[in-house]
């Protein structure tokens, strides 16, 4: 019989905390497929943040660290400052990077560090229970906006892609979405794209941004929370190449 | 014996006809440029850090000399993004630094406390200025307490060492490093505005250090090993709890081999004064002068302020004698003395916090209002 699908080495065979229809488990076997592909499971170190992937290093086996919120984008800068020739990559949630840790990804960005940062949007804080996040959508109810978001009292999504393209030193900026086949394939080829620009010495910082379901805290079912980000998500946040 | 001693004073003669007179070497440095220098001649690999005074020089001086010797500098958007710079050079098994002055170290403290919690060794220096809040640039002793005590969150200690001239705080330097990496822990040196401004002559020279372990923890890419994880989150249950215990054996030890410090004439004294840093350096003028005046008095000079010099302190209170406390604050170290003593001599403060300095006839009229007062003794 042949083999048309397996797991990726780098992705460990264990269960893991997400909720059903969580974004996270693909994403990370995205990353883990790219490592395995590239053949730089040895050189490669990971950072995971505070959030929903606090534990991502229980699941993608390689060298990794957890960090303090939102910080991610400074330890990066010492670990790659000291280590050139190691692969460095980030994986941050829209809390994480786009609130507590702004400062952090702006500056490294604006340093043109050579980083790879994948950046999780769900629209809201998951491991704290669903709170409001700078992306969250106008009208969305979460526990801390329980009317809705609105863009008077809580301001409008932040798109933070759009704001980092703008800075000279990132050379690689893309928006994908994990919500079917097509998404994740385009995802995966975003992901390595953005491995193999740190693993070529391209000189500046790569971002991929991924719009990832949370059905547990949009109250939704997996495949509705797949269809909400196709028919609302992506009207704010609209997939595709922002730089490079 | 005696023939032993008179080979030793024929070799000792012998030894000085011969050997060529010896250059002096020494060179004059502020104690901010030194601390620099002393950092790169302990062979620290990363510099990350944001501009504050009084400490600036230390910046400047290491966005020259680093890429100098091939090294890393960065400025930092933050003292936030220097110290976690620091915590992603130190897991990759670097030696690191940052530097800062009190407000900065304020904003370190979520670090420092991730640093102690995922047990990566780093040197952070702290050139204290006068606070609260934004307080003034002069020289203070105020964050005693915050470097003492842990500073951020959480169950830990960081080792502090409280240099008072320019020699000892280079000393400090290469001690600190080693101290990092010996216990995997967060080091601060504890200095002040006036020390990082003030220029004295040093000698600069790679001195032994200790015997470290590998660095077998860090993160060097999984490379024909199984991956390694730095981190300082423990969710299973009684993990955290295990690893505090952890923490506190090390901690334990620490204190048991790695306190220093230093006294005078504490013996026959009626009066001991204990200061560290720059107040420890008036404190000596104003003992000398007192031992001038026919006034028994003595210091003791914590030069680890943690660990803290408990034993010896506690030991010179055997004898019923005045304590007198002296810092550049509202009275901080004053309280690890009292613990010390212990109820078993009077313990007295004098300071001047926010920029004041007090001069060695302050510190001698205080030493002469205790020592007159002879009721307190008797």
């Amino acid at each position: 019989m042949k083999t048309v699908f397996k797991r990726t080495p780098t992705y460990k065979d264990v269960p893991t905390h997400y909720c059903p229809g969580c974004g996270h488990g693909i994403a990370h076997r995205l990353i883990a497929e790219t490592i395995d592909e590239l053949d730089i499971r040895d050189r490669t170190i990971g950072i995971a943040p505070v959030g929903c992937a606090v534990l991502e290093y229980d699941y993608i086996d390689v060298d990794m660290i957890e960090v303090a919120h939102g910080r991610a984008p400074a330890v990066a800068t010492g670990m790659k400052r000291t280590n050139p020739d190691k692969i460095i990559f980030s994986y941050q949630g829209d809390g994480d990077l786009a609130s507590i840790g702004a400062g952090e990804i702006l500056h490294a960005g604006h340093r043109g560090e050579q980083i790879t940062v994948i950046f999780i949007n769900n629209a809201v804080y998951g491991m704290t229970g669903g709170q409001m996040a700078p992306t969250t959508m106008l009208n969305q109810v979460t526990a801390t906006t329980p009317s809705g978001r609105t863009s008077t009292e809580q301001g409008y999504p932040l798109q933070v892609s759009e704001l980092l393209a703008v800075l000279p030193g990132t050379i690689y900026i893309e928006r994908c979405a994990l919500s079917g086949p097509a998404g994740v394939r385009k995802t995966k080829k975003a992901i390595k794209h953005a491995f193999e620009l740190q693993l070529n010495g391209a000189e500046g910082m790569s971002l991929v941004e991924v719009l990832s379901p949370c059905p547990t805290y949009w109250r939704m079912s997996p495949a509705n929370a797949m269809k909400w980000i196709e028919e609302e998500m992506i009207k704010t946040f609209p997939v595709g190449q922002l730089k490079g | 014996m005696s023939t032993a001693v008179n080979t030793m004073k024929k070799k000792n003669a012998a030894q000085k006809q011969q050997a060529p007179k010896k250059a002096d070497t020494r060179i004059l440095m502020c104690g901010n440029e030194a601390l620099a220098e002393a950092a790169i001649i302990a062979e620290c690999d990363a510099y990350f850090g944001y501009p504050i005074t009084p400490q600036n020089e230390v910046t400047a001086y290491m966005s020259r000399r680093m890429p100098e010797e091939g090294r890393v500098f960065v400025q930092s958007e933050s003292e936030l993004a220097a110290i976690n710079m620091v915590f992603g050079a130190s897991a990759t098994g670097k030696r690191t630094m940052t530097s800062s002055s009190s407000p900065g170290v304020s904003l370190m403290q979520e670090g420092i406390s991730y640093l102690a919690g995922a047990e990566l060794p780093a040197v952070i220096v702290n050139v204290m200025r006068g606070g609260p809040g934004l307080g003034n640039i002069a020289p203070s002793q105020g964050d005693y307490f915050q470097a003492t005590r842990g500073g951020g969150h959480g169950d830990y200690r960081t080792i502090v060492l409280g240099p008072s001239s320019v020699q000892e705080l280079v000393d400090c330097m290469q001690l600190a490093f080693d101290l990092a990496d010996l216990y995997r822990m967060p080091v601060i040196v504890l200095a002040d505005g006036i020390l990082g401004q003030m220029m004295e002559p040093i000698v600069l020279e790679k001195r032994p250090g200790r015997k470290l372990p590998s660095k077998d923890w860090a993160l060097t890419g999984a490379k024909g090993r199984q991956q390694n994880i730095v981190r300082s989150l423990w969710l299973k249950e009684g993990a955290l709890e295990q690893h505090n215990y952890k923490l506190q054996a090390r901690y334990e030890q620490i204190q048991k081999n790695e306190v220093l410090c230093e006294q005078f004439e504490v013996e026959d004294a009626d009066i001991v004064v204990v200061a560290y840093g720059v107040a420890a350096r008036i404190v000596r003028g104003a003992v000398t002068k007192a031992r001038e005046e026919g006034i028994k008095a003595g210091w003791i000079r914590p030069i680890t302020l943690w660990p803290f010099p408990t034993e010896q302190i506690s030991k010179a209170a055997d004898e019923l004698r005045i304590f007198l406390t002296v810092e550049l604050s509202m009275g901080q170290m004053v309280e690890d003395v009292k613990l010390a003593i212990a109820g078993k001599s009077p313990v007295v403060f004098y300071g001047r916090p926010g920029g004041g300095v007090p001069t060695v006839d302050e510190i001698l009229d205080k030493i002469k209002q205790l020592t007159l007062r002879h009721d307190i003794k008797d």
